[in-house]
């Protein structure tokens, strides 16, 4: 049998054409090499500022929670979903956790702003914020996958749910007075000279990995977003995925609600709205489809990257940081499109 | 006929409202053999198709498998009981690999700890898939590129080498070569001939009178929810099929099988 096998697979299927090679470098690759053409040209521009170890840290904090939110997202598109909550759900987790950690901890912190709370109450503060991380997740997976309402009008409507019970909780006012551990320890704190919110992001993005491209939940959300009702004969639990996927970026959005919180040492009520657009901007470039069916965590980080890393790149050469906003939406558009060139490429064979 | 019938459905009813969809249907198909069900439109193929692959539920009648009364209740049940179908829209994942659709919600897990943490064995899939093509003669450009680059013939022939690896008893293929060009439909064929040699029964419903001849050992005919039809593929043509489709006539009711 073997023996049968082999001169089809030598000659037909082993070595990847060159068809294909320039098939997968649109595919993914070429973002990545964008992304260290942007890094190389600044870093040469300007040496001392951009390639200090502070900056690059400095990026990689900025660049935390956006990708434990886009890791979530990645799963979603995937499954040819969306999700417009993230952002408005990570306001909720982390109103609802600093309310509990503010009831928990008695007594103020020894820096102004701050309560006394120990790792027991950042902890009971964590529960209660990938608790209700999950708990919209849940709503909108439940909405997507059994009322068979589109994604974009259920995350939607969530997405204006959870700021708005995150408003009528607090009044509209932030929580400013957060544990004084959570904010020195996980907010500014490093771990072998590595901030530990990058550590969570990078631990975040490397478990995500797995879960996608090696479990079986992970060739899962290829298949239901690639073809639904192909998933479904196929005996796979489609309802229960979707559900497990929405909630899985809602319980993200609940980790990032406790790194935003340690980070500003407040809630941030006002300062997430954008998170969806950008978080989905991110998974795109990444060459994860809109279509769903296709993407990668690898190529979602360096998606989260481009945008952080032009921002920068501008503020130290003095570009007004405007411009970055316009460089990404262009570069958005630019992913978007080869991702449909690839397509028609694949399916004329 | 000499092989005992490895499916059987007897005296199958199915009304839609006012509609007798099936009036007393019978049917029966051994293993080992391509047996092609015929009818005009509305004869009730489809409908008797659904039943017997466990998509929809008789309101009267029996179905045996292998001798046995068998309750189809869901696709899955037949699923369990080695029936599988290949429908028209072949309901693959076109963004995944070849190996990767044959595998679709019944992945290979690695062995021990990692397999009970959801780990799947890609390897080990890609092996049996290889092994799979290889014995049904298929094939492909390439085992790892997407589905959706392959062509026509070679998406339903990943389609029917799925059925063959799940299904060890009944295949029901709607209208497989309907899209296909001539050289790629001599290739369905020759994998559905692959196939019946495994030993699986094949129910094969088609329109196509001339291929149903080329290919089919045996052809049961349906006309207005009834069978009044059968014939070994030697004594029939495809103007006794018409006439079994159109009239029923006795004639070709009488023929034996």
């Amino acid at each position: 049998m073997t023996a049968a096998i082999h001169p089809a697979r030598e000659t037909e299927a082993d070595a990847p054409s060159a068809a294909e090679r320039w098939q997968h470098l649109l595919g993914g690759g070429w973002i990545f090499i964008l992304l260290l053409a942007l890094i190389a040209i600044f870093a040469v521009l300007r040496p001392a500022q951009f390639g200090s170890s502070y900056n690059l840290s400095m990026l990689a904090v900025n660049a935390a929670i956006l990708l434990v939110l886009s890791v979530g997202q990645t799963f979603v598109i995937i499954a040819a979903g969306i999700d417009l909550s993230v952002g408005t759900v990570l306001v909720f987790a982390s109103i609802t956790s600093a309310l509990v950690m503010l009831h928990l901890s008695g007594a103020s912190g020894s820096t102004y702003g701050t309560t006394s709370g120990g790792w027991g109450v950042v902890l009971a503060g964590l529960v209660v914020a990938l608790l209700s991380g999950a708990f919209w997740g849940a709503v909108n997976g439940v909405l997507v996958a059994v009322a068979r309402i589109p994604a974009l009008i259920v995350t939607l409507g969530t997405f204006g749910m959870a700021l708005g019970f995150a408003q009528i909780m607090t009044n509209g006012t932030d929580v400013r007075a957060v544990p004084e551990t959570l904010v020195d320890r996980i907010g500014a704190g490093t771990l072998a000279g590595i901030p530990v919110l990058v550590l969570i992001a990078v631990a975040t993005a490397a478990l995500g990995g797995v879960v996608l491209h090696l479990t079986r939940f992970g060739v899962h959300v290829f298949a239901v977003g690639s073809n639904e009702e192909a998933a479904r004969r196929s005996g796979i639990d489609v309802r229960a995925r979707l559900i497990a996927i929405y909630t899985l970026s809602g319980t993200l959005a609940g980790v990032a609600a406790m790194m935003s919180t340690a980070r500003f040492a407040t809630t941030t009520i006002g300062g997430h709205a954008m998170d969806n657009l950008a978080t989905i901007s991110a998974v795109v470039l990444g060459g994860t489809s809109l279509f769903g069916g296709i993407g990668s965590i690898a190529g979602t980080v360096v998606g989260v990257f481009i945008p952080i890393v032009l921002l920068n790149g501008f503020v130290i050469l003095g570009i007004p940081p405007f411009w970055q906003t316009v460089a990404t939406g262009a570069v958005l558009v630019l992913a978007v499109w080869i991702d449909q060139l690839k397509r028609r490429a694949r399916e004329r064979g | 006929m000499t092989a005992p019938p490895l499916l059987e459905a007897r005296g199958i009813r199915r009304r839609f409202g006012h509609v007798h969809a099936l009036d007393g249907a019978d049917f029966s198909v051994a293993a080992g053999e391509i047996c092609a069900l015929v009818g005009d439109n509305g004869a009730g193929k489809s409908t008797l198709v659904k039943i017997l692959s466990g998509a929809d539920r008789p309101d009267e009648g029996e179905i045996l498998l292998a001798g046995e009364k068998v309750r189809l209740e869901s696709p899955a049940v037949a699923q369990r009981l080695g029936i599988a179908t290949v429908y028209q829209d072949l309901a693959l994942a076109p963004e995944l690999a070849p190996f990767e659709n044959l595998f679709l919600g019944r992945e290979a897990m690695r062995p021990g700890l990692l397999g009970w943490l959801g780990f799947v064995d890609r390897s080990a899939m890609q092996r049996r898939a290889a092994e799979q093509f290889a014995d049904l003669g298929v094939r492909l450009r390439s085992a790892r590129v997407p589905i959706s680059s392959l062509s026509g013939g070679q998406r339903q022939s990943v389609a029917i080498a799925r059925a063959a690896m799940w299904a060890n008893r009944v295949i029901f293929m709607d209208e497989p070569t309907a899209a296909l060009g001539v050289v790629q439909t001599g290739r369905v064929l020759n994998l559905i001939r692959q196939v019946r040699d495994r030993g699986i029964a094949v129910v094969l419903i088609s329109h196509n009178m001339p291929q149903v001849l080329e290919v089919a050992d045996r052809i049961e005919v349906l006309r207005l929810g009834r069978r009044v039809a059968r014939f070994a593929a030697a004594e029939a043509s495809v103007e006794r099929l018409v006439a079994a489709m159109t009239s029923g006539s006795a004639e070709a009711a009488r023929t034996p099988a």
